[in-house]
């Protein structure tokens, strides 16, 4: 029992020899200031920007309308989220619904489907999705899944024995899953609750479509317009300050609780409530939000491909864009991976103070905006370094920072599949240095890179909002150029470019969807 | 029996998972306030029978009545397990961790008597310091998460408490105070419980009455003390305390044996002929005077004493206790003497 109350230790180094090397750690050191850059930049802005600017900038009523529309957005998102989300789950994972494990692909579905090009198909079927109501309903549709799949994962891994202990105590079906089921479900609807609000402070393309702004897509516009000034700045200083808000906000609602199982033994495998005569019925609950989520886009791209070949439409651009975007998504993965790896090296077999902010300061831009990483990067290009403006490199450097917490997260976990005493077995069986990597070590840690790269990949595939900051003159992606087209209204262009994303993307969604749905 | 005092009245019941029979005609009662315990190996079935009778799961055929009201009968459930009026204490507690000891004492009550339960009067029954009420699960050892464990399943006052294998994840020194503290707060609230474990010392010391159960059957239901000095067949002698099982010749109440001739006891008087007979460890005494002559064949060591394995002409096999700083060797000569009677067995296997 001891063993299960104490807290998590830290992976601790066995038999090593001495401290942190060195060069590690300064390069570790490295890549941590250049995730750290788009924070530092809004913080030394906010700090020396002149009060009498800040103060006629902030205090707008235009700044009062978007501080309106991004929260209310972010709650109304993360409130329809949950519903969604919550009722799924438990039809999926805890009752007899007829289809079960097609169902849980199609919820996970709308993961691979962009954000912007959702909101391109819903705008193209019909108009009544401007402003709020309807750019929460559309926004939330692409982001549901990020709460539908921790909860998931969560009702699978609670003990019946505590549903036993409550029909004990006389508690019937719903004040059980009130009372016992809802309350241990808690993290997993506040993780994922605030990943959705944070996708709503950087969502751009699907609210710039929906015409809906937000902090996000003023930032976008103040830049094109004026370029450098402050309204940007300030704009994206107050955007950061929501993020840490939200973060500061989960980190309490979540409290010190712990809700790791109280007993240790193997749980009983749950029981599945039968639905009896509202079997058929219950379809219609994740009927209606797979029909919404992924019927509405997908009936657009339909429509759009049959027109676009009938208008004759060449795929002429397609070809060029692929390459492009594959490039930058393929160097950027690779880049990420090579610096992933010395970060989850010092986390997992060099725990230490230092290494722990080395690999936290990856994670600080995941809660950033990627239009605020854009417009760091742009101000600090052309600060220190004027001649990689509009350059390749600065826009490969922004996906890193983006995306590096992903192959961090990765490749971290699959160096913790392999520790040090599987090394030091190896090498007592006669195995050297080298030997043991490539044996032991590589084998092991190989599937855990490989899904870090893939992600990354994906990820910069379908990115838009720092790419149209940021992509030198000329440069097109699949991203932009949907992007461009649609706006253009040229829809039967534009699908292709959408369905090689939603191609791209599927691979990363159904290894999102088998993780989390594993049947114990 | 139909009587007023029964809280818990199972007949007959069976169950079966495929081929295999868990429970194969069991039957068992509890009487109001008595503490009963289902003594059996791992896999004997006695888990089955305490989730039918809360209600997780329902039999086959036979019938199950809780204080009076048929539950389960006709291999349907009557009544569901929130009607039952059992409370029911897990293998490891398994207290809500999101609930604070309070909110977990008093999770099935209405909410009106929440505020005013007497959590710090259950606490201290269950021997437990009454300011936990307000510490977190995780924040509590595994013997007090039990104890709380208890306490909210006697908060309800049930008719019946169900304790499936409760200390079995605790070590040697909290298992007995825990069980103690525990079957203390039981008889404190007047409730009758049934306690289903393998281990036979927690169930000779903690209950009223044993029921000891193989392979879906219930073998012999008895106070504890008969249970260890007459057990019914030759597996309960051998599961409840060590012992040698010796075929015999008896006659006129004496059995003939390869360790000598002496007096057999038994629940009804042993018929004459050829049966099998029981004796104890501690019956058989290393004794120069002894009828016998044997050589030692193995030592089970414990410190306060050893169990001696002694192979005799017509057994290779006969246990004896001894004292600690009394060792004979392996290989010693040594000559046996029987105290007491042994036990014959009824008619069954």
């Amino acid at each position: 029992m001891a063993a299960v109350l104490a807290p998590p230790r830290p992976v601790r180094r066995v038999g090593g020899t001495g401290g942190t090397p060195v060069a590690l750690l300064l390069l570790g050191t490295v890549i941590a200031v250049l995730a750290l850059v788009p924070l530092l930049h809004v913080v030394q802005y906010a700090v020396t920007v002149d009060p009498a600017v800040a103060r006629e900038q902030l205090f707008r009523p235009r700044m009062a309308m978007l501080l309106r529309n991004t929260i209310g957005l972010t709650m109304a998102s993360v409130a329809l989220g949950i519903v969604i989300s919550v009722a799924c789950a438990w039809l999926v994972v805890r009752t007899d619904l007829p289809g079960r494990k097609l169902w849980h692909v199609l919820l996970t579905a709308p993961l691979a489907v962009p954000a912007f090009v959702n909101g391109v198909g819903w705008i193209s079927v019909t108009r009544a999705v401007e402003g709020f109501a309807g750019a929460t309903l559309v926004v939330t549709l692409s982001y549901f899944p990020f709460i539908y799949l921790p909860v998931c994962a969560a009702l699978r891994g609670l003990d019946p024995v505590h549903e036993e202990i409550a029909a004990t105590a006389g508690l019937g079906r719903v004040q059980t899953f009130t009372r016992v089921v809802l309350p241990q479900l808690r993290p997993a609807i506040l993780g994922g609750s605030l990943l959705v609000a944070l996708h709503m402070f950087s969502e751009f393309g699907a609210l710039k479509t929906l015409r809906f702004p937000t902090f996000t897509t003023a930032i976008y516009d103040q830049f094109n317009s004026t370029f450098n000034g402050p309204a940007a700045h300030l704009s994206a200083s107050v955007l950061v300050l929501l993020c840490l808000a939200v973060l500061m906000l989960e980190l309490r609602l979540r409290g010190r609780r712990r809700y790791a199982r109280t007993s240790s033994g193997t749980p009983r495998g749950q029981r599945r409530s039968q639905l009896g005569r509202l079997r058929l019925p219950a379809l219609l609950v994740p009927g209606t939000v797979v029909a919404l989520a992924l019927g509405v886009p997908g009936w657009s791209l339909v429509r759009w491909m049959v027109v676009g070949s009938s208008t004759g439409t060449g795929l002429d651009g397609l070809l060029p864009t692929a390459v492009t975007t594959v490039a930058y998504a393929g160097l950027g993965a690779l880049v990420a991976v090579m610096l992933a790896l010395p970060v989850a090296v010092l986390a997992v077999r060099h725990a230490s103070l230092s290494s722990t902010v080395v690999e936290r300061s990856t994670y600080t831009a995941n809660a950033l905006p990627g239009i605020v990483i854009a417009l760091a990067l742009v101000t600090v290009t052309l600060a220190l370094a004027p001649g990689l403006y509009q350059t390749a490199i600065v826009l490969v450097a922004a996906y890193l920072i983006m995306f590096l917490s992903r192959a961090v997260v990765s490749v971290r976990a699959s160096l913790e599949q392999a520790p040090p005493v599987l090394e030091q077995v190896a090498k007592s069986l006669g195995s050297g240095n080298l030997a043991t990597t490539l044996r032991v070590t590589v084998p092991i840690v190989l599937p855990g890179i490989g899904a870090g790269a893939a992600l990354v990949f994906i990820a910069i595939c379908t990115e838009l909002t720092a790419t149209l900051l940021l992509a030198p003159t000329g440069t097109e992606t699949l991203a932009t150029e949907f992007w461009a087209l649609s706006g253009g209204l040229e829809y039967g262009a534009a699908a292709p470019f959408a369905l090689l994303m939603v191609l791209l993307s599927m691979p990363a969604v159904y290894l999102l969807s088998r993780s989390s749905g594993r049947t114990t | 029996m139909s009587d007023q005092t029964c809280v818990l009245d199972v007949r007959k019941l069976t169950r079966s998972f495929g081929p295999v029979w868990a429970l194969d005609g069991v039957d068992l009662t509890v009487a109001d306030g008595q503490v009963v315990a289902v003594l059996g190996p791992s896999g004997c079935g006695k888990t089955t029978l305490l989730r039918i009778i809360a209600g997780f799961l329902p039999g086959d055929s036979g019938s199950v009545d809780l204080a009076g009201r048929t539950v389960f009968a006709d291999g349907r459930s009557r009544v569901p397990t929130k009607a039952r009026n059992v409370g029911y204490v897990p293998q490891e507690g398994a207290l809500f961790p999101h609930l604070d000891v309070a909110a977990n004492i008093t999770f099935g009550l209405p909410r009106a008597e929440r505020r005013r339960a007497d959590i710090g009067g259950l606490l201290e029954i269950l021997d437990l310091d009454p300011s936990l009420a307000t510490r977190a699960p995780h924040e509590l050892s595994g013997g007090q998460q039990q104890r709380v464990a208890v306490a909210r399943a006697l908060a309800r006052k049930p008719s019946l408490l169900l304790l499936d294998e409760p200390f079995s994840s605790l070590d040697a020194s909290l298992r007995e105070s825990t069980g103690r503290a525990v079957v203390q707060a039981v008889r404190a609230t007047g409730a009758a419980a049934l306690l289903v474990t393998h281990d036979q010392d927690e169930a000779l010391s903690l209950a009223d009455v044993v029921s000891v159960m193989s392979a879906g059957r219930v073998l012999q239901t008895a106070p504890p003390l008969e249970v260890y000095t007459r057990p019914a067949t030759p597996f309960v002698a051998t599961f409840v305390g060590s012992g040698t099982v010796l075929k015999a010749t008896v006659a006129a109440g004496m059995a003939t044996t390869a360790i000598g001739t002496f007096p057999v006891s038994a629940a009804v008087t042993p018929r004459d002929g050829e049966a099998p007979v029981f004796v104890r460890p501690e019956q058989v005494v290393i004794d120069p005077d002894g009828p016998v002559r044997g050589t030692i064949t193995g030592l089970d060591f414990f410190g306060h004493e050893a169990c001696v394995h002694v192979a005799v002409p017509g057994h290779d096999d006969v246990l004896s206790r001894v004292r600690g700083d009394q060792l004979p060797a392996t290989g010693d000569e040594v000559r046996l003497s029987v105290r007491g009677a042994a036990t014959a067995f009824g008619d069954e296997r």
